[in-house]
């Protein structure tokens, strides 16, 4: 060696491997407004599609006259559920083992829900078409209230379903039932509960809210009537279920449809499922032979695509006097809307919902779920969330916050007294998950160190004491959070969707001078998988990150996979690449072998080479491998240097965090300020710290928005209040704070890089973060629980209920 | 519908003529005639700021105005703000400090940042913020952004100074 070679430290960095803040490859593009989403697609002749849509929440739908619209000059086609019953598509099924209209049959069951689909030469023309369909409306009794439609004489929504007394999840009990899904021992938690010190009682309420991406859903479909080839481009997060279902529906063969997810402006669980636009659109295109294209507005968005959450949570908790948690009871009535379209592994109906033991030792547990229809939209979606854990996170830390009023206990210290311990993982916990790693203490222990706990109490005390004397109308609150996520749907024995297990896939191609292509089975929503899946690949395979060009999304060439949500993405395609790639190093380990004309076994890898062991200077780097792969006719050995991997996850990860935040409320005015927000996280191998970083302030700003005003609400006779970005909550820039991120590092012993997801950890911990800091401001005058968002009105109203208003 | 008019645009430094029926919005006539898909809908009812570009020197929500408004103005759209071989200062900045995730706010917020470093070519953060609170991101948080044209005010002021 001489000294133009370069050291190990520089070998390392020149591939700006794992633990890289590596800049995203994705940002030329869209720096410079050259990104490519689905609106920006256009094709020869393209066609645009739109909906008649319902104002009526629950209403017979008595005829439809669509003459006049197909009259306008410009328009191609008006369809209604009678055109589309022959095919038998004006129902489709949805991911929730239910099945939805996909234009109106008889009646509709939501505001906002789709009556006929104008398809016209473009998009006035289609506005247009719109105004001139005759809809016939006869009003029908509409119920909003989950706890009112399960009532003997509630409104017979689901006429389709008229004589089922057994759904997708067992037993209907109501004609608007859905299921009841129920897990851990009911008695058990019953018997400890009354035989407990002290016990605490409260319904938790998580409003409905709604993902709202910035880019809205849409798709561009066109059927190649020459080639039998049908092309769907769309905003989807998962590509390949979509081609799938597309295949089960249409009958087209599967190798006969190609889906293509392009960029997508943000998902956040908006874009999973399968939406009535989807099917339309590839009507429209099979029966005009014609790409049509359709894109939702923000009020399409709003009021129809997959709202989330909408959970009544009636918990009860019990702990010894000095604060053991004995036992936690948890009912939910679960507001599915008109029709079941949650997007859940299959065999979950509520989700992960039952690791809402959260970061707690808690000995004995239930939970038992109701899903209720209602004439709201149809969703349930995990809106930055892995299914329902969300709902779970805030449960259980208000519920702690609660149990800690009863105890007259702080709320820090009984959070402590409670975590599952170091020593305990792998931790089986009372509903049936194995937590795979955590360390909770040291991460607890450093939160409240960072902040000054002990001081900001102490702060908190003299201000109450001081707005008693009448100096001050200002409230402190601090807002505490543990969350425990469950992410990475999931084993294939217990997750699937519509039956494809929820493995995901990798495939790699070495090219001859050393760069390579990796194609995966998910798909990036601006989570910058090209950068990041590049970095796991490189510190696998010893070439540079900057030579690796990662490619999703497209089903033609991609590997199939279940695609990119509720955190999956990096603990199983992640997987799958560091799998992949190591199949590659096998493979190349065995050629450089032949190289150096020794056994495989006497070389050793090293960073980006295989090294003769005891004999540094002899070696082969991954750029001569790669070159000889395809050079050589190497004995035994096929040419090339391609592997693939599928990955089945042993087990879920379990990221988990340490959230305070530190509040200004101003109690005349209902107004807040977020003094300082702390967030410390632990995904366990850390790929990219520059995008993780990104990703919770992100995710905090979600959290924000859900926890301080963002909601999707009904009037009595089912309008949706919130149905524009006027009244739907998206904090600015303004209203967001600084925040403050921090990290500690517990690998995942059986992921094969450690690594665990962290992009929806912030929206789990932000939302009862935010939350709490609200109820502890006003902990001191008896208050105990209020539903969110705390909007500004709210707030006042809770001042005012407690008498602060003099 | 109404009968199509004479539309006359400079649009980053190229002038072209065309006909738009009147109720034609600017954002469509810049993605759907003249192929600049930069700009992005995001709400239509000038809330997301997405749709942002610059009108006669001043920032403009373009799905909030007529394309026979537009009628003989000076337009730049995110596409006239940098080239692949010359990027603004903002839009490396945006990338150097992960001012964006899924891109589809990031042009308007460019284009917004821009004419906010015109105006004000020095500012706090509190300004930055308040300038650019008509354009909203989901999923970055703002604080890099914010950093980001912090860090492009900065570099802009340095050059200048140096060249002065
Ligand atoms: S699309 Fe123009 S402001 Fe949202
Ligand atoms: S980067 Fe996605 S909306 Fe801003």
């Amino acid at each position: 060696m001489n000294d133009l070679t370069p050291t190990p430290q520089e070998r390392t960095a020149k591939l700006k491997g794992l633990g890289t803040s590596r800049k995203r490859v994705e940002d030329a593009r869209f720096t410079q407004g050259k990104g490519n989403y689905v609106d920006d697609i256009k094709m020869p002749g393209m066609l645009h599609g739109d909906f008649v849509r319902s104002p009526y929440a629950h209403a017979r739908v008595k005829s439809i006259n669509a003459d006049a619209a197909r009259a306008l000059p410009g328009v191609i086609a008006v369809l209604t559920a009678a055109d589309l019953a022959p095919l038998n598509l004006h129902w489709m099924p949805t991911l929730a083992g239910d099945r939805q209209m996909v234009l109106a049959d008889g009646k509709v069951l939501f505001q906002g829900q789709e009556v006929a689909f104008v398809v016209a030469t473009d998009r006035y023309v289609c506005a247009d078409a719109i105004e001139l369909v005759e809809v016939d409306y006869e009003e029908l009794p509409v119920v909003t209230d989950p706890f009112k439609a399960l009532e003997p004489g509630a409104p017979v929504l689901r006429e389709d379903l008229a004589g089922q007394t057994s759904g997708a999840h067992g037993a209907r009990r109501h004609h608007n039932h859905i299921f009841l899904w129920e897990t851990g021992d009911e008695s058990a938690t019953n018997q400890a509960i009354e035989a407990a010190e002290v016990v605490a009682e409260e319904m938790i309420y998580y409003h409905r809210v709604h993902p709202c991406p910035l880019e809205t859903c849409g798709c561009v479909a066109s059927m190649d009537k020459v080639n039998g080839k049908l092309t769907v481009f769309g905003t989807f997060q998962a590509p390949h279920v979509v081609r799938t279902v597309a295949s089960l529906l249409s009958g087209i063969e599967e190798h006969n449809i190609r889906v293509v997810s392009p960029d997508i402006g943000g998902g956040f669980g908006n874009k999973v499922g399968v939406y009535p636009g989807y099917v339309c659109s590839i009507v429209a295109s099979i029966v005009t032979g014609k790409p049509v294209k359709w894109i939702e507005d923000r009020m399409d968005n709003l009021m129809a695509t997959a709202f989330a959450r909408d959970y009544w949570m009636k918990g009860r908790i019990s702990a010894t006097k000095d604060g053991r948690i004995t036992g936690l009871h948890c009912h939910v009535t679960a507001d599915h809307g008109a029709f079941d379209a949650c997007a859940d592994p299959t065999k979950f109906p509520a989700g992960f919902f039952h690791i809402c033991t959260g970061s707690y030792d808690i000995p004995v547990a239930y939970v038992g779920v109701d899903g209720v229809y209602t004439n709201k939209a149809p969703g349930g979606v995990a809106y930055r969330c892995s299914f329902r854990v969300t709902e779970a996170a805030y449960f259980i830390e208000r519920m702690i916050e609660v149990l800690a009023m009863e105890l007259g206990m702080d709320a820090a210290e009984l959070r402590a007294k409670n975590f599952i311990r170091k020593d305990q993982f792998p931790y089986n916990s009372a509903l049936g998950w194995e937590y795979d790693s955590g360390d909770y203490h040291t991460a607890w222990d450093k939160a409240l160190a960072a902040v000054d706990y002990a001081g900001l109490r102490r702060e908190q005390a003299e201000r109450v004491a001081a707005f008693k004397r009448g100096e001050t109308r200002k409230l402190l609150g601090i807002g505490l959070t543990h969350f425990t996520e469950i992410v990475g749907a999931g084993p294939v024995k217990n997750c699937d969707i519509l039956g494809m297990g929820m493995f995901d896939s990798c495939e790699i191609r070495i090219h001859p001078t050393g760069s390579a292509i990796a194609r995966l089975g998910t798909i990036s929503q601006g989570q910058g998988h090209a950068t990041t899946f590049a970095q796991i690949l490189a510190t696998e395979i010893g070439l540079p990150a900057d030579s690796i060009t990662i490619e999703e999304g497209d089903t033609d060439t991609a590997p199939y996979g279940l695609g990119t949500y509720g955190s999956r993405s990096t603990p199983v395609a992640g997987a799958a690449t560091a799998m992949a790639g190591r199949k590659i190093r096998a493979k190349a380990q065995m050629i450089a072998a032949w190289l150096l004309e020794v056994h495989d076994g006497d070389l050793e890898w090293d960073i980006d080479r295989f090294v003769v062991k005891g004999a540094p200077e002899r070696f082969k780097t991954m750029k001569d491998i790669a070159y000889a792969a395809y050079h050589n006719a190497i004995p035994g050995i096929e040419p090339g240097l391609e592997a693939v991997s599928y990955y089945d996850p042993p087990n879920m990860t379990y990221p988990f965090g340490a959230y305070v935040c530190v509040m200004e409320i101003d109690v005349d005015t209902g107004t807040h300020e977020v003094r300082q927000f702390y967030a410390l996280d632990d995904c366990g191998t850390r790929i990219n710290p520059m995008i993780i970083e990104g990703q919770v302030h992100g995710g905090l700003t979600e959290a924000l928005a859900i926890a301080m005003g963002q909601e999707i609400a009904y009037d009595a006779i089912g309008n949706c209040k919130n149905s524009t970005l006027m009244d739907f909550f998206l904090p600015t820039a303004v209203e967001t704070p600084h925040y403050t991120t921090d990290h500690t590092e517990t690998p995942s012993p059986h992921h094969p890089i450690g690594a665990k997801g962290v992009g929806e950890s912030p929206n789990v911990g932000g939302v009862p973060a935010f939350s709490n800091a609200v109820h502890d401001a006003f902990r001191a005058f008896g208050l105990r629980q209020a539903h969110m968002p705390h909007d500004h009105w709210r707030i006042w109203k809770i001042a005012n209920q407690l008498g602060l208003h003099g | 519908m109404g009968k199509k008019m004479q539309i006359a645009l400079t649009v980053n430094g190229e002038a072209h003529d065309l006909l738009a029926e009147p109720r034609e919005l600017l954002i469509y006539v810049l993605r759907e005639r003249l192929n600049l898909t930069g700009p992005h809908a995001g709400c239509e009812t000038s809330h997301c700021g997405a749709c942002t570009i610059e009108m006669n020197g001043k920032s403009v929500k373009s799905c909030t105005v007529f394309a026979a408004q537009a009628n003989g103005a000076t337009i730049t759209t995110i596409e006239g703000l940098g080239s692949p071989d010359s990027l603004s200062v903002l839009q490396q900045s945006f990338r150097e400090h992960h001012g964006l995730q899924c891109g589809y706010c990031t042009p308007g917020m460019i284009t917004r940042a821009h004419r906010l470093l015109q105006e004000n070519p020095d500012p706090t953060e509190e300004e930055v913020r308040f300038g650019i609170s008509g354009n909203l991101c989901r999923c970055t948080g703002y604080q890099n952004i914010v950093k980001a044209i912090l860090a492009a005010a900065a570099t802009i002021n340095g050059a200048k100074e140096a060249a002065e």
